[in-house]
């Protein structure tokens, strides 16, 4: 499990962004390109480095209308924490 | 009425690559250029590329190279970069770092680059010079400090082959000791240059070996700090590779003098139509012209490889070198097994296997070029 105070940020290495030919958020990194589905970029577009995991869940729930929302968070983090997508600010 | 008919679109190129110019301050025998490359026609200008940049973007590309040649010869890279950047492409300088001033990497930087391949031709001074033909070792260790300090991280490209592969330990340790992040081990692939010294060229089968238990051993130790690519040859792999991911799929390339092409070697072939963007729009050349319909998909394929189990994933193999080795550029790629002309392959293989006799390199240079003549 994440620490729900860590605060998640795009790693430097990638960059997130909208893509209009896609109709998808996208991570560009040298070697290519990862399309995103909704949740995925609705989630990265919150890991700004200030805000804490916690602040994301519950950001996503009043947002989208929806509960117990921490489990899907938090397994999206740790996927894209082994993929190198995020780092952690100090908390 | 009837349901709307839906036609599916084809997508557009993800990557856009821009060949800026063949001039290079290096003269690598394994270059992949053409060797006629000073036959070329004249480059383009900066306002040729920018309209490449914007309509490649607005097919959707997302990727945006510049390299060459040397890209840094030209003194408006700063531009496309700038402008490609701006309009939302991921932008890759891959450079011998030769000409990158301090001054030239933070306008780089201001235009918002957002990565830098750096080539590195080996470890130690004799043999990188003696690939490369120049005194270029020192600026490049320079190089890399550099960019590393402007933020960037450290990504090495290292082209293998038998003169520098015995040195593999070595210049592992030095990507360490200059920190980088990534390093590619990329086995000489046998185009332009390269294929015309390729006896010269090719290791053995003992030194790949070795080179790939050298690198599997660095491996274990660097764990997550340096992650090391090496991209086995296609020749010793068996292996046909789907070219650029499958012709006129996700790649397109522009020439410094304007040719686009479906692959960085793709010029070599003969009897097509190279589409000049000065003529002709992204959008035609990528969805209608000839020459990127003319190996797209399977169905072109020949026999061999219509009845094959692997043709979805490797349409074949490589164009060029099918047409380098058989003259038929449609042809089964001859590092495949079951190409009735894989026999030429296990006899270059063979070949490099004597120790002796080895052929003096000829080196990249408008001279040789301009002798030879030819494209490979
Ligand atoms: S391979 Fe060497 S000679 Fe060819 S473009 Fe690159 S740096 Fe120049
Ligand atoms: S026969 Fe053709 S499709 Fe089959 S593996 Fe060889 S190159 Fe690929």
């Amino acid at each position: 499990m994440t620490p729900s105070l860590a605060r998640p940020r795009i790693n430097r290495l990638f960059r997130f962004q909208w893509e209009p030919a896609q109709q998808a958020h996208v991570l560009l990194y040298p070697e290519g390109m990862v399309k995103l589905n909704q949740s995925a970029g609705e989630i990265l577009k919150r890991c700004d480095g200030s805000t804490s995991v916690a602040e994301i869940v519950a950001d996503l729930e009043s947002a989208f209308n929806a509960s117990n929302l921490a489990a899907d968070v938090d397994a999206f983090l740790i996927m894209a924490d082994a993929q190198n997508w995020i780092t952690w600010s100090e908390t | 009425m009837n349901a709307p008919l839906l036609i599916p679109q084809r997508p557009g190129p993800l990557w856009l690559l821009a060949e800026v110019t063949y001039r290079c301050p290096l003269h690598c025998a394994f270059c992949y250029n053409p060797v006629d490359f000073t036959q070329a026609g004249p480059e383009l200008s900066t306002d040729d590329w920018l309209k490449v940049i914007r309509q490649a973007r607005e097919l959707g590309a997302a990727q945006f190279g510049i390299s060459g040649g040397e890209p840094l010869l030209r003194d408006d890279i700063e531009i496309l970069v700038a402008e490609a950047r701006q309009l939302g492409f991921y932008t890759n300088l891959i450079t011998s770092g030769v000409g990158l001033t301090e001054a030239r990497l933070a306008a780089l930087k201001a235009a918002g680059l957002d990565h830098i391949q750096l080539s590195f031709q080996d470890a130690t001074r004799e043999a990188n010079d003696l690939i490369t033909n120049t005194r270029t070792f020192d600026l490049k260790r320079k190089v890399a400090a550099m960019t590393k300090a402007a933020g960037y991280p450290t990504v090495i490209n290292c082209v293998l082959h038998r003169s520098n592969i015995d040195h593999l330990d070595r210049i592992i340790e030095m990507a360490v000791e200059i920190g980088a992040e990534y390093l590619e081990l990329a086995n000489t692939q046998y185009h332009g240059w390269a294929f015309l010294n390729r006896q010269s060229l090719m290791p053995t089968e003992a030194q790949l070996a070795e080179a790939e238990a050298v690198t599997e051993r660095w491996r274990q130790r660097l764990g997550k700090t340096m992650r090391i690519l090496f991209v086995t040859p296609d020749y010793q792999s068996k292996k046909p590779k789907k070219c650029m991911n499958g012709w006129g799929e996700v790649f397109l390339s522009v020439t410094p003098d304007g040719l686009a092409l479906p692959c960085h070697t793709a010029r070599m072939l003969p009897g097509l139509e190279f589409p000049d963007v000065r003529e002709h729009d992204i959008d035609w050349i990528w969805h209608e012209s000839p020459l990127f319909n003319r190996f797209r998909g399977t169905a072109w394929l020949p026999e061999t490889c219509q009845s094959c189990d692997e043709k979805d994933n490797d349409h074949g193999g490589c164009r060029c070198q099918a047409f380098m080795l058989t003259g038929d550029a449609g042809a089964t790629d001859p590092v495949c097994p079951k190409s009735p002309d894989h026999a030429l392959i296990e006899a270059a293989l063979a070949d490099a296997e004597r120790s002796a006799d080895v052929k003096p390199l000829v080196f990249r240079d408008p001279k040789n070029s301009k002798a030879l003549g030819r494209a490979f």
